[in-house]
């Protein structure tokens, strides 16, 4: 399978996942895929038969609601059965929409409460350093996100301890609940604040495979001593048209059967 | 011996039998007396500076990695200003970490007012899965390390850092979610947390020479409660009065009055913060001015004892 095929696979079966509940965080799942699909095709290091591999690399989707595309990136590895996918936040669901790690194999830190994933994966990449593990802790934020606070804390932890195994990936699609990101609150110049919290700060188009691959290979090659960021300019509902036509809208959304269709047709 | 030195003796004896123990601190290392522990494990030991949140969530991932963590701030800067991490990284994940908060309640002294905090044990204890523990003194925290290291899953644990003060002696044994039996009485059950426990005895020093003979229940783990011991001994007595350097609201006095209430209807009342803002002063002084003194208790108690309604 391709990147470009497995990239369409995990967008079927993202929409598959919130169409079973109806609705979900459609636009933040389908704005990341392409980073999931470069990330789980040529760089995560992890085995689906042995999810809590100690030598492996790991994940933090810190931008937890993004749950569904992570769902349907590892379901499709085979990390658990597909049909899974169809009981997303049913009562005792191992699929809830925000991720946790004790519920889904494959996911490597619970996130929802945005802000604190960067943190977290700080914590997991210097255990990683104290247990003499060679491999390295990828973090997806979104860039409303960084408005948190936390984030700029767990930035200096990173620079100060020096952990270059850290890779933050920010879906950068300007948009958030409340409207575009440069109205609600501007984030903007986030590759020259990485860049000022010390770390090496790349900035590509998030649904270029070969750009992102570039990138993630520059950032894991790296080894210099700083923590990695690479922003992806991306588009919130990436790959179906009217969910990328609905603006800040496509934060949470309906999938309902005919949008999942007409979505399904446009994936094909 | 201090506190924070009995501490950082047994937390190092433990870095050296178990090479999973981690520490962070919030550039209280010099403060909490862990400072010691830097020389010795240079790379187990992290101080994340002024950043009380952060050090929760990484606390978390070392957790997630199989590390213990011990993480420690004044109560107020980790139980109260980090409680969304410490709900969801820590209790949600149900991560094994270790939340220590130096100073509770009046302890906090001439730092009171912003960093007092009477409410630290009603919110933990409202968290799902942590367990909380009110130290009373420096052999309880000592016996109590290995345990405290050893628990599957979050816990936190309140202790005074400067105090010499000792309640028990060496041959004091902790155990986990078990009530220390001080003294059998009949007439009054008298339970005490962390270091109201001094005062406890004396106040049931004072009510014994007058007579009364008191059923009194040391606590050092709030949660989980040890119900039976509290069943046991309201059933014996029917008055029970508890002592708390906390807020009368969601502490102590929660925990056993929800116990009773619901199992064994009991006449209660509560030496407790009733409500009051935080301040600063003296030990003694605000003790007294929030009633939280022996005397306070012995009052409580004789209301209690002649109270036949």
């Amino acid at each position: 399978m391709t990147v470009q095929q497995f990239a369409k696979e995990i967008r079927r079966n993202t929409l598959r996942c919130l169409h079973s509940q109806g609705s979900g965080h459609v636009g933040g799942s389908l704005s990341i895929v392409d980073a999931l699909a470069v990330l789980y095709s040529r760089y995560m290091h992890v085995d689906p038969h042995d999810p809590r591999m100690a030598d492996r690399d790991k994940l933090v989707l810190s931008k937890g609601h993004s749950g569904p595309a992570l769902y349907a990136t590892l379901a499709i590895k085979g990390f658990f059965p597909a049909e899974w996918l169809d009981t997303l936040n049913k009562l005792g669901t191992r699929l809830p929409s925000h991720v946790n790690l004790n519920l889904t194999p494959g996911v490597d830190m619970t996130a929802g409460s945005l802000g604190q994933g960067l943190s977290c994966a700080c914590g997991l990449a210097l255990a990683n350093r104290l247990n003499g593990i060679d491999r390295n802790v990828y973090v997806i934020t979104g860039d409303g996100e960084l408005q948190e606070g936390q984030n700029w804390e767990g930035a200096m932890f990173a620079a100060q301890k020096k952990l270059d195994s850290l890779i933050v990936l920010v879906d950068s699609n300007k948009l958030q609940i409340d409207g575009a990101t440069a109205d609600v609150m501007n984030v903007e110049d986030i590759c020259a604040k990485f860049a000022a919290f010390g770390f090496d700060a790349q900035r590509v188009d998030g649904h270029d495979y070969e750009a992102l691959d570039g990138a993630i290979h520059r950032a894991k090659i790296a080894k210099n001593g700083k923590p990695q960021c690479i922003v992806m300019d991306t588009v919130k509902g990436k790959g179906v048209s009217f969910y990328e036509a609905m603006g800040a809208g496509v934060h949470s959304t309906s999938v309902t059967d005919e949008q999942y269709e007409a979505a399904l047709n446009e994936l094909k | 011996m201090e506190l924070r030195k009995e501490y950082v003796n047994e937390l190092a004896r433990l870095m050296r039998e178990n090479d999973k123990i981690v520490i962070l601190d919030a550039d209280l290392a010099g403060a909490g007396g862990t400072k010691p522990l830097y020389k010795e494990f240079p790379d187990r030991c992290i101080d994340v500076g002024i950043a009380e949140a952060n050090m929760i969530c990484i606390a978390a991932g070392l957790a997630a990695s199989g590390f213990v963590p011990f993480v420690h701030s004044f109560v107020p800067f980790v139980a109260r200003r980090a409680l969304d991490q410490i709900a969801v990284s820590v209790c949600y994940s149900e991560q094994n970490v270790r939340i220590v908060g130096f100073d509770p309640g009046v302890h906090t002294t001439s730092n009171g007012g912003t960093h007092m905090s009477f409410e630290d044990i009603a919110t933990m204890r409202a968290f799902c899965n942590i367990a909380v523990v009110d130290i009373v003194d420096g052999v309880q925290l000592r016996k109590a390390l290995p345990y405290i290291t050893a628990h599957k899953g979050p816990m936190y644990i309140r202790f005074v850092r400067k105090q010499t003060d000792e309640l028990f002696d060496d041959s004091y044994e902790f155990g986990f979610g078990k009530a220390d039996k001080l003294r059998d009485g009949k007439d009054l059950t008298l339970i005490a947390s962390g270091t109201m426990l001094f005062d406890a005895v004396k106040a049931a020093d004072r009510l014994e020479s007058e007579g009364y003979s008191v059923d009194l229940l040391g606590i050092a783990t709030v949660k989980p409660l040890d119900e039976e011991a509290v069943l046991a001994s309201a059933r014996k007595t029917r008055r029970v009065l508890t002592a708390e350097n906390h807020s009368i609201h969601g502490g102590l006095y929660g925990a056993v009055t929800e116990t009773l209430s619901a199992k064994l209807p009991t006449l209660c009342d509560a030496v407790a913060v009733r409500d009051k803002i935080t301040q600063v002063g003296s030990l003694n002084d605000l003790k007294r001015d929030y009633g939280l003194t022996a005397d306070d208790i012995y009052a409580r108690a004789k209301q209690l004892l002649t109270n036949n309604g």
